[in-house]
């Protein structure tokens, strides 16, 4: 099995990523040689393994479910590139019917 | 020279008014600057100086934490309130941190002082320190060579003396790694008994703080400072309850398997001398199998990178981190942020997760290393009923140059063969330095041992570090 360069773009829009053409063989290259490798897993019948899932596995935490102070609207808009008194600001999401 | 073997001595010099520790830091700031062509560091904090005044006084006054006077460099993917925190990445360049990491509060808590933030991979991906953004990291034992990665500064710090110790993060090894490429101490705890709260999340399910020391002692004081159970980490346990009497006889097991081929004949031989130190010391040495161990670097990264994906979704451009101009649309800001603002490697094992995850690859990659996984645990809990220790090196290779990897990232990955493992486990382990080879780069050799453990791991290095 090998990926080609048009999956490797379509890999890489699914992650919202743009590979430079100049970099495309590159990429397609690497990631044919890693993931080629991981076919070894394949040597291994797993047909009644049990996946391991965590390597804490059946400690779930509960607590009670009660409010709490938390990080300040302030302190959240700290690091935002764009913002409001109360909102982070991105472009805009829907166009306007003109 | 800083004047003191190990934080105990250096502790009770400053209270004899043999050592100042104002003088401490700034010595130690001095030789950051004087050799800063090694780029251990991202940021450093001349507040330390202040720090070092009021510390020294709780000292004389004979009231202070168990970590009062010890100079601590802090791996830049762990949070400390109103300080940048890059991760070595342009998306994070102008990030300062909202709050402090568990580990942060613990060891400011014992009056230890951070004396700035260390480099390493970009989001801690990269076994060189070479993926960084801000510039790749030199060894100091020769600065030709890489310090692994990718806690690499952390581990050049403390080489280099830069501080008296540090705390980095390991995945798969990045701790362990650089320890041995650099001739120090490097704990992996068991998955669960350092908080993670403040670690900025690469493979939630494998990830784990841990210290860097040149000496055991204080690698293992550092260690009972920073670990403990956090109700803001939901994944830190309570170390269940030792019962009995500690075993008279220790059995240590040699893996078979990390001993093949590709191994250096040098290190191999560097462990067998230890090995036959152990067996003086009434150790009982015998051979184990983990046959599963060829699996571990295709099961380790299948799944860390699907973690990956996941965990760096976050980074949209939209609430913090990098966010590129010139976007017209929300889409286009997304694509253009994550694109300028994340390096090669990052993206690589993006797509990968992205990848390994997506419909019609999950269940042939994904969860057959979920089912890999059980495996290399199920290896390990076998051999831990037999064996209280495991001895194996710990890089298959000392310290390789810079550059020499960096272009084919598979062969990058093989060089984690002996740390992952661990990893995938949850199990502790510990790199001890064991001398040199004949060009003179370190030789690393690490204990493994069952979950919760570590004082075995301590007891078992002491042996050998006389």
């Amino acid at each position: 099995m090998s990926v080609t360069r048009e999956e490797v773009l379509k890999i890489a829009g699914l992650a919202k990523l743009r590979i430079p053409d100049e970099k495309l063989d590159k990429y397609t290259e690497d990631l044919n040689s890693i993931l080629g490798y991981m076919e070894k897993l394949n040597e291994l019948d797993t047909s009644e393994v049990e996946p391991l899932l965590h390597p804490l596995e059946g400690s779930a935490v509960f607590r009670e479910d009660e409010p709490r102070p938390s990080v300040s609207t302030e302190e959240a808009l700290k690091n935002a590139p764009d913002k409001t008194d109360a909102h982070f600001k991105v472009p805009k999401v829907i166009k306007t019917g003109k | 020279m800083n004047g003191y073997k190990d934080f105990s001595e250096k502790l009770s010099l400053i209270r004899q008014k043999e050592i100042s520790l104002k003088e401490n830091v700034n010595y130690f700031l001095s030789e950051i600057e004087k050799r800063n062509n090694i780029n251990a560091f991202i940021s450093t904090f001349d507040d330390a100086v202040e720090q070092a005044e009021k510390i020294e006084r709780k000292i004389h006054s004979g009231n202070h934490g168990k970590l009062a006077g010890m100079i601590v460099a802090v791996k830049d993917n762990i949070s400390l309130k109103n300080k940048l925190m890059t991760c070595s990445s342009k998306i994070l360049e102008n990030f300062t941190a909202i709050y402090d990491a568990t580990v942060v509060k613990k060891l400011r808590g014992e009056d230890a002082i951070i004396i700035g933030k260390t480099n390493c991979d970009e989001f801690a991906m990269g076994s060189s320190n070479e993926t960084s953004a801000f510039g790749k990291v030199l060894n100091p034992v020769n600065e030709e060579y890489v310090p692994g990665g990718s806690s690499g500064g952390s581990a050049a710090a403390v080489a280099a003396n830069f501080c008296d110790a540090a705390l980095g993060s390991d995945t798969g090894g990045s701790i362990r790694q650089p320890a041995a490429f650099t001739g120090i101490y490097g704990l992996k705890p068991t998955y669960g008994r350092v908080s993670r709260y403040g670690l900025t999340a690469f493979a939630s399910s494998f990830d784990t703080i841990g210290p860097l020391a040149n000496s055991l002692s204080d690698l293992e004081i550092l260690f009972s400072a920073i670990e403990g159970w956090d109700e803001n980490d939901s994944t830190s346990v309570r170390p269940p309850k030792r019962n009995g009497q500690p075993k008279e006889k220790i059995k240590i097991g040699l893996p078979k398997e990390y001993f093949g081929e590709g191994l250096s004949e040098e290190i191999k031989k560097a462990i067998f001398e230890k090995v036959d130190e152990y067996r003086a010391s009434g150790y009982e040495i015998a051979e184990v199998s983990l046959p599963h161990t060829e699996y571990a670097i295709a099961a380790y990264y299948i799944l860390t990178t699907a973690e990956a994906s996941s965990n760096l979704e976050r980074y949209d451009g939209a609430r913090y981190g990098r966010r590129s101009q010139n976007s017209s649309t929300l889409e286009k800001m997304y694509f253009n942020s994550r694109s300028e603002g994340f390096g090669d490697e990052v993206k690589r094992r993006i797509m990968l997760g992205t990848y390994v995850l997506s419909a019609g690859y999950y269940d042939a990659f994904y969860g057959k290393a979920q089912k890999v996984r059980r495996l290399i645990k199920d290896d390990f809990d076998r051999a831990f009923q037999e064996f209280d220790l495991l001895i194996t090196p710990t890089t298959p290779t000392p310290a390789f140059k810079l550059g020499e990897k960096i272009s084919d990232p598979l062969q990058m990955y093989l060089g984690d063969i002996y740390t992952t493992s661990a990893n995938l486990a949850g199990i502790p382990a510990l790199n001890v330095p064991v001398g040199k080879n004949s060009e003179g780069l370190p030789i690393g050799m690490q204990l493994m041992t069952n979950h919760f453990n570590e004082e075995l791991l301590f007891k078992a290095a002491k042996i050998i570090s006389q």
